[in-house]
């Protein structure tokens, strides 16, 4: 039994027994019992022996639990960066492989070429500005906004001239659309080309461009829209790029455009000035654009008579095929792809149609032989594209998966075979086939055609 | 006090005077402008401007300058400016599809390419397509020669056009192409009448050619695969683990390696080598021989409008001060060496990127 004088004498604590880690662990989070317990734990090791003390880390022996969970990690120990240490941001490092690609050999020239969007990596809708797909006929260029010019002239009272200040007074809208390249599928006419989704439909992009309406600027002008019932529309680099824009089509809903998802244009998307022209192939969307000229007959120029011309067999080729028909694919999973295990997966894709919304995509796991209608997420938006989801438990067997989309005026996605049956397989553009990705038992995703 | 006063409304009323003037300047400026809607915004052009900017030229030659040239004139710009991409008989296809082949005398008498339809061709030409000359006048003047386009002079263009189509036996070696005869050449255009514009794709409202099924169950008997990527291909495309995502449900399959025999379970196993990939972002020389252009005109192996750069480095293979020298063409420009395409000088980059881009020319490193 103790003195009653010994209760009074102080008892020196012992020292050290917390490992520098625990005590910065408890700055930052607070106590909790796990913590509490760790204190206990230390404070009695550190009375009953001075080594056991020093040598109390907060350690777990493997079994006991994840290691991502048990050990701290470095983002919880030190100091994070200051804002605006990348003054307009970056992506994670974690997400470097998702980059626009070109595919090997398509072209010999990179200034006349096309590099492909990931859209095996993206989510939603909307395509971020650094991934937009890029296609060139002669190189891009920084232009100066401040020297750019609009001219608008031909079947018009006044032809008149617009600098991007004059542009950025007038009444704006703000429209999210798809742009797809005619040839978006075209190396697939005949066989199956290349792996992935990046590069059989990656030249699709959507994104909300912010412009003055076309018509607003044709108004002003005083454009005979009696008579000129078409428009061109040229560009400002060295391929003087020039599309023949059918305005009887495309009058209500074409939009000259500075903005693209909230900031200006890139400028290998067109910086300071594109034509947005919903619906239509993305030739026609003339980037850099400076002159628009409105006329009484096509143009024929050289990108809609010798390029984005459709052979057909009979040695015909279909000119001025400008409208994107409904299309869809599945982008996870997709070729090139691997799934880890069996078990739940959710399936998704993206469904778009250039003659107005999507109302329905199903998803075949056979080949097209049963399915099953996906749920389409929201906003479902005219010439945009919609995003559909469907739930799957896969059994780990081999299976061929399809998506079909069906748009609002009732047209379904043909099959390649029902395309190839009437066009032949020398189109290059307008392919807008199911796509069928084959499922390994090994769980790889691989490109084919069915059928 | 009072003064002080005086001398404000004074100040102000000929403030207001200048704006007055302002306002009737604009407002008159407006009148011959012809905004309505707008007040401020844009102004008319000037008859020089549209001249500058207006350079388009129809089917039905609207736009087109007077002027002329021979086929013996456009064959000597060509040599010196188009051969190089084009091929000395416009039949290269090392860069852009070939311009003439393919097309017969009985196709100009038909107006119908007929080797469109039998596939006899293993190429569709210029020649072949093009259904009117002047698309070919417009695209020379706005566009060519690629890597200096607006250089030529109507005339040129004129000779050019002459040139290419003697190489399709549509005019003969001794023609002079000029604006008083173009509309009597389109007659011959081989291919004038292989266009259709008979299908639902030039309006948002036109009929589609196809439709596919609604079926939902048991819709085929039996599923075939038609096509599958072959397996020499299968890293064409490079690695496509480095091209996915490095976590996540979905990940990119190592197309290094053959296909895995096994499902790599819920951790990944079989799949660590993917997780070592980084992103393939190109850094180094070969990117700034991209990002600077110098591969719009000069490729690993083959020659394009330059020299290849396995040829440059053979050339200068074991020279002393190879590198000083390339660096100062690279610098200063050059030509002769190669044929008769200079090299333009290369201003814009940084006497470190030179050497950077000269050594790696050389050595590879």
């Amino acid at each position: 039994m103790e003195k009653p004088a010994n209760r009074a004498r102080l008892v020196k604590a012992p020292e050290h027994f917390i490992s520098q880690e625990l005590i910065a662990d408890i700055n930052t989070n607070g106590l909790d019992e796990t913590r509490r317990g760790f204190l206990r734990k230390g404070f009695m090791s550190a009375v009953g022996g001075a080594a056991a003390s020093l040598a109390a880390p907060l350690a777990f022996a493997a079994g006991e639990g994840d290691p991502a969970i048990l050990e701290k990690q470095e983002w919880q120990t030190t100091l994070g960066k200051n804002v605006a240490t990348m003054p307009y941001g970056v992506p994670s490092i974690y997400e470097a492989n998702l980059i626009r690609r070109e595919s090997p050999g398509l072209t010999r020239v990179s200034a006349a070429s096309v590099a492909f969007t990931p859209l095996q990596g993206l989510f939603g809708t909307i395509t971020p500005n650094g991934l937009h797909f890029e296609r060139h006929h002669q190189g891009w260029y920084n232009l100066n906004p401040e020297t750019h010019r609009l001219m608008v002239n031909g079947l018009v009272k006044n032809a008149r001239v617009f600098t991007m200040n004059d542009l950025m007074r007038l009444p704006s809208v703000s429209r999210t659309h798809f742009i797809e390249c005619g040839a978006n599928t075209g190396l697939e006419w005949g066989n199956v080309a290349v792996p992935t989704v990046q590069y059989t439909h990656g030249m699709l992009s959507c994104c909300e461009f912010t412009g003055v309406p076309l018509k607003v600027l044709l108004e002003e002008c005083g454009a005979d829209l009696k008579k000129g019932k078409f428009l061109l529309a040229e560009g400002g680099d060295g391929s003087g790029m020039t599309r023949t824009i059918n305005l009887e089509s495309c009058l209500d809903d074409t939009i000259v455009a500075w903005s693209m998802n909230g900031e200006m244009l890139r400028p290998e998307n067109g910086f300071p000035l594109r034509l947005v022209v919903p619906g239509v192939q993305g030739v026609s969307w003339v980037k850099w654009l400076r002159r628009l000229e409105v006329g009484d007959m096509p143009w024929n120029a050289k990108d809609e008579a010798v390029h984005y011309i459709e052979l057909m067999p009979d040695g015909m080729h279909r000119q001025y095929a400008s409208i994107q028909e409904c299309k869809s694919v599945i982008t996870t999973p997709s070729g090139g792809q691997q799934l880890l295990d069996k078990g739940f997966y959710n399936v998704s894709g993206m469904a778009w149609s250039g003659r107005g919304k999507i109302k329905r995509v199903d998803v075949s796991f056979d080949g097209g032989n049963n399915w099953r209608t996906a749920r389409l997420e929201t906003p479902i938006l005219t010439k945009s594209i919609t995003r559909f989801n469907i739930d799957w438990v896969w059994d780990g067997s081999p299976a061929i998966l399809q998506s079909r989309a069906v748009d609002d005026t009732g047209y379904i996605q043909p099959s390649i075979k029902v395309l190839r049956d009437l066009r032949g397989n020398r189109s290059i553009y307008h392919n807008n086939a199911i796509q069928s990705w084959k499922l390994d038992s090994n769980g790889e995703v691989s490109n084919v055609q069915v059928g | 006090m009072f003064k002080l006063v005086n001398l404000i409304a004074r100040l102000s009323l000929v403030s207001a005077l200048a704006l007055t003037a302002q306002l009737s300047i604009a407002q008159s400026t407006q009148g011959t402008q012809g905004s309505t809607k707008f007040p401020g915004i844009g102004r008319n052009a000037t008859p020089a401007e549209v001249i500058a900017w207006d350079i388009d030229v129809r089917p039905d030659f609207k736009g087109l300058p007077k002027g002329s040239g021979s086929v013996e004139q456009g064959q000597a710009i060509w040599e010196s400016k188009c051969a190089s991409c084009h091929g000395v008989f416009g039949e290269s296809n090392e860069i852009f599809t070939p311009i003439a082949g393919g097309t017969t005398a009985d196709d100009i008498k038909t107006g119908r390419v007929a080797s469109l339809a039998d596939r006899k061709q293993p190429q569709r030409t210029t020649l072949m397509k093009v259904p009117t000359v002047s698309t070919l006048w417009d695209y020379i003047y706005r566009a060519m020669p690629w890597n200096a386009p607006r250089s030529l002079t109507p005339n040129d263009t004129y000779a050019l056009v002459a040139f290419i189509l003697s190489l399709g036996e549509i005019v003969p070696d001794d023609f002079v192409l000029s604006d008083a005869n173009i509309a009597e050449v389109q007659k011959k255009m081989p291919n004038r009448n292989g266009m259709t514009r008979n299908h639902g794709f030039w309006s948002v409202n036109g009929k589609p050619d196809v439709n596919g099924s609604s079926c939902m169950t048991n819709c085929v008997k039996f599923v075939q695969i038609g096509s599958t990527l072959p397996d020499f291909a299968r890293n064409a495309h490079g690695n496509i683990a480095e091209q996915n995502r490095l976590y996540g449900p979905y990940r990119g399959s190592d197309s290094t390696k053959p296909p895995l025999a096994k499902l790599p379970g819920s951790s990944g196993e079989g799949l660590a080598h993917a997780a070592d990939t980084h992103a393939a972002s190109t850094k180094g020389p070969a990117a700034l021989f991209k990002n600077e252009n110098c591969s719009a005109c000069h490729a690993p192996n083959a020659k394009l409008v330059g020299p290849s750069i396995a040829d440059i480095a053979a050339k200068y293979k074991g020279q002393s001060g190879a590198q000083e020298k390339l660096m100062a063409k690279v610098k200063n420009g050059g030509s002769g060496v190669w044929g008769a395409i200079p090299m333009p000088p290369q201003s814009q980059l940084s006497d470190e990127d030179r050497a950077t881009l000269v050594r790696w020319v050389l050595t590879g490193q």
